[in-house]
């Protein structure tokens, strides 16, 4: 099991936030995620936000509250928010979901 | 009508309702699929549906506090796997209304909803026996590597 600290990665340039996410996205590693996540959110206030989901290795529907909860507080403190390169098993969670509808996803580039 | 198919194998681990069992639940799924040669899909919608109604069990059937899951699964010669997950918790009141998408009771954990509805979408078949104050258990069916030629 991964720590939060191996578990989260920030990058803030230019207004952007990037927020890596790594390993398994459960109920038990998401309410640490939330709170490192929407501190980091508060601390540096950023015009826009990207989750990077590219190495995440499960997730499941705590997963999706994680990410609809930080898009509406994103949407709330007038912040672009989109999500980049999920993986074939999370784009699939995320579609039945519903909210691949809503919420801009940056698709992994085809080679 | 369907005939019974006999069951080759099959395993319990019964855990502590603790978050951190989750992924041991997990685990526990995936080692013993390997055995029915499963696709790489296969496996990751067996440890989400699996995933899920561990959680439930934590998060709902006891609500944070103490208590046992035993997760049962068998699998049959025909490379079919049934997932049970008992909890001895609160039980659900409307086992209908809780499978709708969306629906949740939790107000502060920001959870979706989506829990059965990943379930069923990723097994061929759910089915929910509960009753308030006694509990409740899930059933998860699922063929496992029938690839389509
Ligand atoms: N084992 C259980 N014991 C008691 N109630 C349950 C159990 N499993 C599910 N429920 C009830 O059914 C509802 C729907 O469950 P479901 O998994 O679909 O959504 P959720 O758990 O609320 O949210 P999510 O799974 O998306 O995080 C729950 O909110 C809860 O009220
Ligand atoms: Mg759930």
């Amino acid at each position: 099991m991964k720590c939060i600290a191996e578990m989260i990665e920030f990058r803030t340039a230019d207004g952007i936030m990037n927020v890596k996410l790594k390993g398994d996205i459960d109920h038990h590693s998401a309410k640490a995620i939330r709170n490192r996540i929407d501190s980091e959110l508060f601390i540096s206030s950023p015009e826009e936000i990207r989750l990077d989901l590219s190495d995440i290795d499960f997730m499941d529907s705590s997963g999706l509250g994680l990410i609809l909860g930080r898009y509406q507080a994103a949407t709330e403190m007038g912040i672009d928010f989109s999500l980049f390169e999920p993986s074939e098993s999370v784009c699939k969670i995320l579609k039945l979901s519903g909210c691949e509808k809503m919420i801009n996803i940056v698709r992994r580039k085809q080679k | 009508m369907k005939s019974k198919k006999r069951i080759v194998n099959s395993a319990l681990l019964t855990f502590p309702a603790l978050s951190q069992n989750e992924s041991l639940s997990r685990s526990f799924m995936s080692v013993f699929l390997m055995q029915a040669n499963p696709t790489v899909e296969e496996i990751s919608d067996v440890k989400c549906a699996v995933s899920e109604a561990v959680t439930n069990s934590i998060v709902h059937g006891y609500r944070g506090g103490d208590g046992v899951i035993k997760l049962r699964v068998r699998l049959t010669e025909d490379m079919t796997l049934i997932i049970d997950v008992t909890d001895r918790g609160c039980g659900i009141e409307d086992v209908v209304k809780a499978q709708t998408p969306q629906f949740t009771t939790n107000t502060d954990g920001e959870r979706s909803g989506m829990g059965f509805t990943v379930m069923k979408a990723f097994t061929d078949k759910m089915s929910v026996y509960s009753k308030p104050g006694k509990g409740t258990r899930v059933r998860l069916v699922k063929a496992i590597g029938r690839r389509d030629t």
